[in-house]
């Protein structure tokens, strides 16, 4: 009641509906680049920033969605706690309500979690004006559609967050990292057999027949788990690790120096190493392939591929964009997803065609 | 009654066994796990193809027919409670586990396979689904996603939504749509969550994707008395506090500890206040640190006395006492009402005083069990629905706890779903601009509103007729709106 930044937004929203004119909904603007084109009067979600409630031992974090994400991980890391899906930071600025909203999580995501399994609950403002109240700041709560969770990801276009919670969980009390030189077919296939079995594994990165495990939990497990697998240790694992989250890594680099379109594939773990046109590097114990696609690539045979294997294409980074970001929808999907776009965002006026031309 | 017409359709699609309209056939689904709530149905179908729901689903889109899809019926929020004027969808004959994937670690499964079946499949392969569900043995895995099941381990394992990969679905006139994938993520918006826990209201579940883990090794159990609710209280705090993520962290009070401990003599410390049970899993170095580590915290945090089961069968049994919580409060009490919210956990001791009170003020006795790492209480009122008055005491002492709950910045259900059991409350825990927005996501999938209707969330008519306000931390939101 009365906070006057989320009142001026409210307003802005309401005066935009009225005259369907299109917002675009920013925060840090550090992931400008990751989706369809950007329209619309800016509508600036940093002045609503602060933690407004953080109890390490209810492992609950509720922050506005301004809030950049350095203090957030700051604050927790000084109670011994982190954000589990490690959000990418593709530049410095980037806000709490930017990483909900882009839904993206880092190398650790297949073990502890996406940024969807972490979140528990969200404030929005809608397409109307309205602020609404979705979940809440307990672990388990099943009241009401899984509202909070359809925020995740959405890019903005159901509504502008305003703030969130998340479940925090503690930092791992030792961490280490394996290096092991296998060709790719050898390397998938390994990553998920050792996913089988009960050994501390957090990450995986496979990059022209190098692959990085990386362990954490307590020092005991850790311990056996190097002494089971055996490999080098490399030098500098936590700003390795942290390149792979940031995408500062040299593959990643090296695409974007060369202006090379990066695809992001999301697939079944299992998925057999294919050339599909350019170098690749992959995280997530194989499920996911980032594609830096060359001359040779053909986005019809990508985007079939990553079908064939169980999952999506999204075309992650482009300087001109040849083809949808995101993985078209099958027209039953796609209806569903105007006819929930309509209910949030009536007059269509937040971010639109930011997900889609469609909806 | 069905209509005369939609009887001799769906005559045409189902063999005769498979369609069931006789009083004494369709008694059996009357009503789930909570039995307040009765409702004859006009029909139960139990298919067993998926087009064969599909032509079930056109045969009632088309004359306006309610549809209620069930599983095992073990909901105690009433979420298969049948309606007078529709169908049972029954998917019991969805039983089969369709593959077992070693090496993704994954399982494709009909929504009507026990959720314990899956674990048993797994097990020869090292693995198994993680969440466990007391009623586990009995309850179905598209029951477990239409209600976005929990269990004592899902502190550490997460809830069913952590642990589903794909569902196929048909939508209310019958057409088939896949949410989630093979891949760790999907395209769009995520529907494969919003489905989760959408009790029925959205689509009809008929196959599922469900994620494996690899069995821990090693678990071991330890229980602790505590002489004061609140110390205990304060130990969850310290275990969590200092970085431990136990398997499963569950309290009890003393009622809830004389009526187990009866009924499984699992030597439980009669004398205390409240028990705590605390679980390490994982590679026996692991396992042998971390309970290193919790006995050193409980004993700091006061613990009278710290019992760590030496074995498979003293661990069974120790966790034999929670597990039948349930049961052993059925055999002291004729009737008992379980409640389920969740509160952060610095709220308990306020709560379990203030329920302390109603009990005393309504006269029912309350035994408490609480899956104290992540919140979620279960007080169980003790009644006999054969005394006069007694229900709608019983009914008002749960809403009275469940306000509490919202109150304190909580829920009015942690994991047994909101169904027709807590429509009322739905109207004290959310702003009438929330409700109309649930009521969009319902209409955006289903128009006509037929899947399970009158279930999950409440019309905003429903609320004025409640009498409900919604109520936030102690203060009306939106004073500004007109109230019903």
């Amino acid at each position: 009641m009365g906070d006057p930044a989320i009142e001026a937004l409210q307003d802005a929203i309401r005066r935009a509906a009225a005259v369907r004119s299109p917002l675009r909904i920013v925060g840090g603007g550090t992931k400008d680049f990751y989706g369809e084109k950007l329209a619309g009067d800016i509508l600036d979600l940093r002045p609503v920033k602060g933690i407004v409630d953080y109890q390490p031992t209810e492992l609950v974090i509720t922050a506005r969605a301004g809030t950049p994400l350095d203090e957030i991980e700051s604050t927790m890391r000084a109670s011994g706690q982190m954000l589990a899906f490690e959000p990418p930071r593709f530049a410095p600025g980037g806000t709490l309500g930017g990483a909900i909203a882009a839904g993206l999580s880092g190398p650790r995501r297949p073990y502890a979690g996406a940024a969807r399994d972490l979140v528990l609950g969200v404030n929005v403002i809608d397409g109307t004006g309205r602020v609404l109240s979705f979940g809440g700041r307990v672990m388990k709560n099943v009241a009401g559609f899984d509202v909070s969770r359809l925020m995740t990801g959405a890019m903005g276009t159901l509504g502008a967050i305003t703030s969130v919670s998340l479940k925090c969980l503690p930092l791992p009390r030792e961490e280490a990292t394996r290096v092991f030189e296998m060709s790719a077919d050898e390397a998938i296939r390994k990553v998920n057999e050792w996913g089988g079995q009960p050994l501390p594994i957090s990450a995986t990165c496979l990059h022209q027949g190098r692959l990085a495990l990386r362990l954490s939990g307590a020092a005991p497990a850790v311990a056996s788990a190097v002494a089971k697998l055996g490999g080098e240790a490399p030098v500098e694992a936590g700003a390795f690790w942290d390149s792979v989250r940031d995408q500062r890594h040299a593959f990643f680099a090296g695409a974007a120096a060369s202006r090379t379109p990066l695809w992001r594939l999301s697939v079944r773990s299992t998925a057999p190493y294919s050339d599909l046109g350019g170098d690749q590097l992959v995280e997530w114990g194989g499920a996911l392939r980032w594609l830096a696609s060359g001359p040779r690539a053909d986005t019809a045979k990508i985007r079939s591929w990553a079908v064939a294997q169980g999952g999506h294409a999204t075309l992650f980074r482009a300087a001109d964009r040849a083809a949808p970001v995101f993985h078209p929808l099958p027209p039953v999907l796609a209806g569903l997803h105007k006819r929930l776009k309509s209910t949030f965002d009536p007059q269509g006026i937040l971010n639109p065609g930011r997900l889609s031309s469609v909806f | 009654m069905l209509p005369p017409d939609v009887h001799a359709e769906l005559a045409v699609l189902l063999p005769p066994e498979a369609l069931l309209t006789a009083p004494e056939d369709t008694k059996p689904y009357e009503c789930d796990g909570l039995t307040l709530f009765r409702e004859r149905p006009s029909a139960v179908v139990l298919p067993e193809t998926e087009a064969q729901v599909v032509a079930i689903l056109r045969v009632c889109h088309a004359a306006g027919i309610p549809v209620v899809a069930r599983g095992a019926g073990t909901s105690l929020s009433g979420g298969a409670l049948p309606d007078p004027r529709g169908v049972v969808l029954s998917m019991a004959k969805f039983n089969r586990i369709l593959s077992v994937d070693v090496l993704s670690r994954t399982a494709v499964v009909q929504p009507g396979v026990r959720n314990l079946a899956i674990s048993e499949a797994a097990a020869p392969h090292g693995l198994y689904y993680a969440p466990d569900p007391s009623s586990q043995i009995a309850c179905s895995i598209g029951g477990n996603v239409a209600e976005n099941a929990g269990g004592v381990h899902c502190l550490k394992y997460g809830l069913t939504v952590h642990n589903v990969q794909r569902v196929r679905a048909l939508l209310v006139d019958g057409d088939a749509v896949e949410f989630g994938g093979a891949s760790l993520d999907s395209s769009g918006y995520d529907l494969l969550a919003l489905v989760t826990g959408s009790e029925g209201l959205l689509a009809v579940i008929t196959e599922i994707t469900v994620r494996l883990l690899p069995k821990p090794q090693r678990a071991q159990v330890a229980l602790a008395a505590f002489d004061d609710v609140e110390k205990a209280g304060a130990a969850v705090g310290a275990i969590i506090g200092e970085g431990i993520i136990p398997a499963g962290l569950e309290m009890m009070d003393q009622p809830a500890t004389r009526a187990v401990e009866q009924f499984v003599r699992a030597d439980y410390p009669l004398d205390a206040a409240a028990v705590l049970l605390v679980e390490s899993d994982g590679t026996p170095e692991e396992v042998e640190h971390e309970m290193g580590e919790i006995r050193r915290i409980l004993t700091a945090s006061g613990a009278t006395s710290i019992r760590v089961s030496r074995d498979e069968k003293e661990r069974r049994l120790l966790w034999s006492g929670r597990k039948n919580a349930f049961p052993a409060v059925g055999r002291i009490s004729p009737d008992y009402y379980c409640i389920d919210g969740t509160i952060p956990r610095g709220a308990l001791p306020l709560v379990l005083r203030r329920t302390a009170e109603w009990s005393r003020e309504f006269g029912l006795p309350c035994a408490n069990v609480f899956h104290a790492g992540d919140g979620n209480l279960h007080p169980l009122i003790l009644f006999d629905a054969n005394r006069e008055g007694e229900i709608e005491k019983t009914i008002a002492f749960g809403d009275r706890i469940l306000a509490l709950c919202i109150e304190v910045g909580g829920t009015i259900t942690g994991e047994h779903g909101v169904g027709i059991e807590k429509l009322s409350s739905m109207c004290s825990q959310f702003a009438p601009d929330e409700l109309d927005r649930f009521l969009g996501v319902k209409n955006a999938f289903d128009s006509a509103g037929l899947l399970n209707p009158g279930k999950a969330v409440p019309t905003l008519a429903r609320c004025a007729e409640f009498g409900r306000m919604h109520v936030h931390r102690g203060e009306l939101r939106h004073p500004e709106l007109p109230r019903f």
